[in-house]
């Protein structure tokens, strides 16, 4: 008898697990390559999210910044990705013309060099352009000094890669109607310029180059991680030019709730504290601890230079010709 | 095309391998081009980019052919210890990911390189790697070995006993015997060269030194990731598709068919080997050119393999199935296609050497989306195009001797009545052996290494040892990454070497 009370109890108990797990929110975010790797930030990233959010976070990453963009294109209005994280302010614009996004209405108090009004697109970390050299050498103290002097930099195809587009945007806004004249002079420094960020970098590191192309924030990956001092960031005196990687919410999401829940724990403590020693970047809001030991070495530019979204899609295909046309002669 | 009757084998198996390197090829451009929004023709800048991509392609499928034929012929000529294992080792440039293969010239040819380091300490200005020269070396560098392969292979199609019949007449067997293999075999070479240098990429934009050296398939790259401009994307395609046609057209031109004749399968040897300094200073010379880059390669990788990742020793037996599954797939698509032979197998075989990896990728991720998640499909998908990618190789390498063997064997089969599965079995076979190994090994490395296909559909979940690769770059790993950059040359040579070795158990190259 007993056994016949507690069998319909138990089969219950166990539908109600089944159900459970068949209901376990999934919330996917599409994000770049290099942020779900195990040296990323996505792996702390999910498990803190999940811890809060009974749901299953899932990360689609694809490429770069851009092959972002293009993924997202690609796929269109029929898209399964909830949030897409990882865009940065030189390709928001083109990603608003989408007309995928919706409003992230999260209000933060961010720890920005510049003020944030996007509706659509939230940063979560951000970072300067800078050529980044070895201790010791000469370092120029502007991009025109640099273009005046021998040294051999490696830089990254403006087509192809995005902090290629951001030394464009850099020259751009720095030269404005002298940034072709800045390029003629910098074209004998350039050994050469490749299609991603990885190749330049490897190559600066195996010394075919004084310097490359990269971040204020490279000289601490090799500090913290490899206990290296021997690299540092050149800083420039016409100011530098900033990367604000944002992510915003796809309208057409079926988890809008989690999505919104998503947004507003990326700009929390949980995501933040991950972004310094991951992603290599500044975060968005400043960790109750502070930066980790080792990011005050790292310079700090006077001037922080960034193009709004519209007036960097604007000026880019005529920057472009500029640059093409001062490099090929 | 088949002049002498051929045995009676299935149509369907080739029907279908036709069919799947047209949808992947000619169909994945279809469905870009249909998704497009027609906009503006070419722009000046692509005119340019059109004139700089055939220039250097001519130059390095040129140099790489004429440094080819010596070396391979020096390598048929002369018998030595150790030259099984130099003929497998000077393929590994040809299977490596331009990345590696990048770092590993500039360790000889940089600014810090071998090179400049002895110019300097004889006194010498150091001298600049980049530019259309730099473009030239580094193609030279990875095609040469595949060059000096389809050559050697000719040389050694050649029945032993028109070697024999040659020196027992004392006639010249440069004029009688070699110099109508190379009519055959050369323009073939030159033109898989002068395909896979222009649908080149990243060497040509690393080695070029800027936008003076922006290629075709920079363009596309840029039209189909920044522009979003599949029109655009769609229409230089077809450009790189019409030069293919173009090219290829010429080099069936410029091709010599002239059969050597049927041989009793013995083992050649040669009475016309004087000047033996000059063979070995020739296989010396390319032996150092294009081994040294590999052992600096090795040298960088070597100290951290102990460390990796476990996810990358994951990734690297991910990356080892999809390559032994592509290779499978890609060589018996191969036969199938070289049974069926004409001038339609020969179209088909050069088509996917003139599609756009990314182009491929975006058409299929646009054919499939509908119906699928990308990344429950990645491996298979990757699987079929990297086998329809080394396809073209393949098909060069075993098509050849299945012609030679219709042409020996074919009149005496059909009139015994052998056909089908038993004329295969029993007769082309066990004469194919020997290319079909080169095939197989060839489409299994080429497939290790391949990033095209895979960067677009691939999770977490379905990271091949190449994507690893780059992932670890992208995070500042440069030493780790290396170390996996070594961890998939070792692994693309062993399945190469397996496969080669199997293919001549009881040959004599």
């Amino acid at each position: 008898m007993r056994n016949t009370t507690y069998l319909p109890v138990v089969a219950g108990l166990a539908l109600c697990a089944t159900g459970a797990m068949a209901e376990t929110p999934v919330l996917q975010v599409m994000t770049y390559d290099s942020f779900v790797t195990e040296w990323g930030p996505g792996p702390a990233v999910e498990a803190a999210f999940e811890a809060e959010c009974a749901c299953d976070l899932q990360f689609v990453g694809a490429g770069d910044g851009a092959a972002l963009l293009a993924r997202l294109q690609l796929e269109g209005p029929r898209t399964d990705a909830d949030v897409v994280l990882g865009l940065d302010t030189n390709l928001t614009a083109a990603a608003r013309e989408t007309g995928l996004f919706a409003p992230h209405g999260v209000e933060a108090d961010l720890d920005l060099p510049i003020a944030w009004t996007d509706a659509e697109f939230l940063p979560f970390d951000w970072g300067y352009f800078a050529f980044v050299g070895n201790v010791g050498a000469d370092a120029p103290t502007s991009l025109q000094a640099l273009a005046d002097s021998d040294i051999k930099v490696v830089i990254q195809d403006p087509r192809s890669s995005t902090p290629g587009l951001g030394l464009l945007m850099w020259v751009k806004t720095a030269y404005g109607d002298e940034a072709a004249s800045l390029w003629a002079d910098l074209a004998d420094n350039i050994v050469t310029v490749t299609p991603g960020w990885s190749e330049a970098y490897g190559m600066f590191l195996e010394g075919e180059a004084d310097a490359v192309l990269s971040y204020t924030t490279s000289p601490a990956y090799h500090l913290i991680a490899e206990e290296d001092d021997s690299k540092v960031a050149w800083g420039f005196e016409e100011g530098h030019y900033m990367q604000v990687e944002v992510a915003g919410k796809l309208a057409g999401t079926d988890q809008p709730e989690l999505a919104d829940q998503f947004l507003a724990f990326m700009v929390s403590e949980g995501f933040q504290s991950v972004i310094p020693t991951t992603n290599w970047m500044y975060p968005a809001v400043t960790p109750a601890g502070g930066l980790p030991e080792g990011f005050e070495t790292l310079i700090t530019p006077e001037t922080s230079l960034l193009l709004s979204p519209e007036d960097a899609a604007a000026k880019r295909d005529a920057a472009l010709d500029e640059w093409r046309t001062a490099l090929s002669q | 095309m088949a002049h002498s009757p051929v045995p009676i084998t299935a149509r369907w198996p080739s029907a279908a391998a036709a069919a799947l390197v047209l949808l992947l090829t000619l169909g994945t451009l279809g469905a870009v081009a249909w998704r497009a929004e027609w906009g503006s023709g070419l722009a000046p800048a692509d005119w340019a980019a059109i004139r700089f991509t055939v220039i250097q392609a001519l130059l390095s499928a040129g140099i790489s052919v004429l440094l080819a034929v010596p070396v391979a012929r020096a390598l048929s000529r002369r018998r030595f210890p150790g030259r099984q294992l130099l003929i497998t080792l000077l393929g590994a440039p040809f299977l490596l990911p331009v990345i590696v293969a990048v770092l590993g010239l500039l360790a000889v040819f940089g600014r810090g390189g071998i090179l400049n380091q002895g110019l300097i300490a004889l006194g010498f200005e150091p001298i600049s790697i980049f530019g259309i020269h730099g473009v030239v070396l580094a193609h030279v560098f990875f095609n040469l070995p595949l060059a000096i392969r389809f050559i050697l292979q000719g040389w050694l199609a050649i029945p032993s006993e028109r070697f024999r019949l040659a020196a027992t007449l004392n006639a010249s067997v440069g004029r009688l015997l070699e110099w109508p293999m190379l009519r055959a075999v050369v323009p073939n070479t030159f033109l898989v060269i002068f395909l896979i240098c222009l649908t080149s990429f990243a060497v040509a934009l690393t080695m070029g030194g800027g936008p003076r050296a922006t290629t075709v398939e920079l363009a596309i790259y840029q039209a189909l990731r920044f522009d979003f401009d599949l029109g655009r994307a769609a229409l230089l395609a077809c450009v790189q598709f019409a030069l293919c046609v173009g090219a290829a057209f010429l080099a069936w031109r410029a091709t010599a068919n002239d059969p050597m004749g049927t041989g009793l399968d013995r083992v050649v040897q040669r009475y016309d080997t004087a000047r033996a300094p000059v063979d070995y200073a020739l296989i010396l010379a390319a032996a150092l050119f294009l081994l040294v880059p590999l052992a600096m390669i090795i040298l960088r990788g070597l100290p951290g393999i102990m460390d990796l990742p476990e996810t990358i020793w994951a990734a690297a037996l991910r990356s080892v199935l999809v390559a032994t599954g592509s290779a499978l797939f890609c060589v018996s698509m191969s036969l199938a296609l070289a049974l069926r032979g004409g001038a339609l197998v020969a179209v088909i075989g050069v088509l996917p050497l003139a599609a756009s990896g990314l182009v491929v990728g975006t058409g299929a991720f646009l054919l499939l989306f509908p119906f699928v998640r990308p990344a429950d499909m990645a491996l298979v998908v990757t699987m079929l195009v990297n086998a329809t990618l080394a396809l073209p190789f393949a098909l060069r390498s075993i098509a050849p001797t299945v012609a030679q063997v219709n042409a020996d064997y074919g009149r005496l089969a059909a009139s015994l009545g052998v056909e089908g599965w038993t004329w295969v079995r029993l007769i082309v076979l066990p004469r194919v052996r020997r290319p079909l190994g080169f095939a197989t090994g060839l489409a299994a490395a080429l497939s290790m290494g391949d990033l095209g296909v895979i960067a677009l559909f691939a999770g977490e979940a379905e990271e091949t040892l190449p994507l690893a690769m780059y992932r670890l770059m992208g995070a500042y790993r440069m030493e780790a990454a290396a170390s996996a950059a070594l961890l998939l040359l070792a692994l693309s040579l062993l399945m190469f070497w397996i496969c080669d070795r199997g293919g001549r158990a009881d040959a004599d190259l």
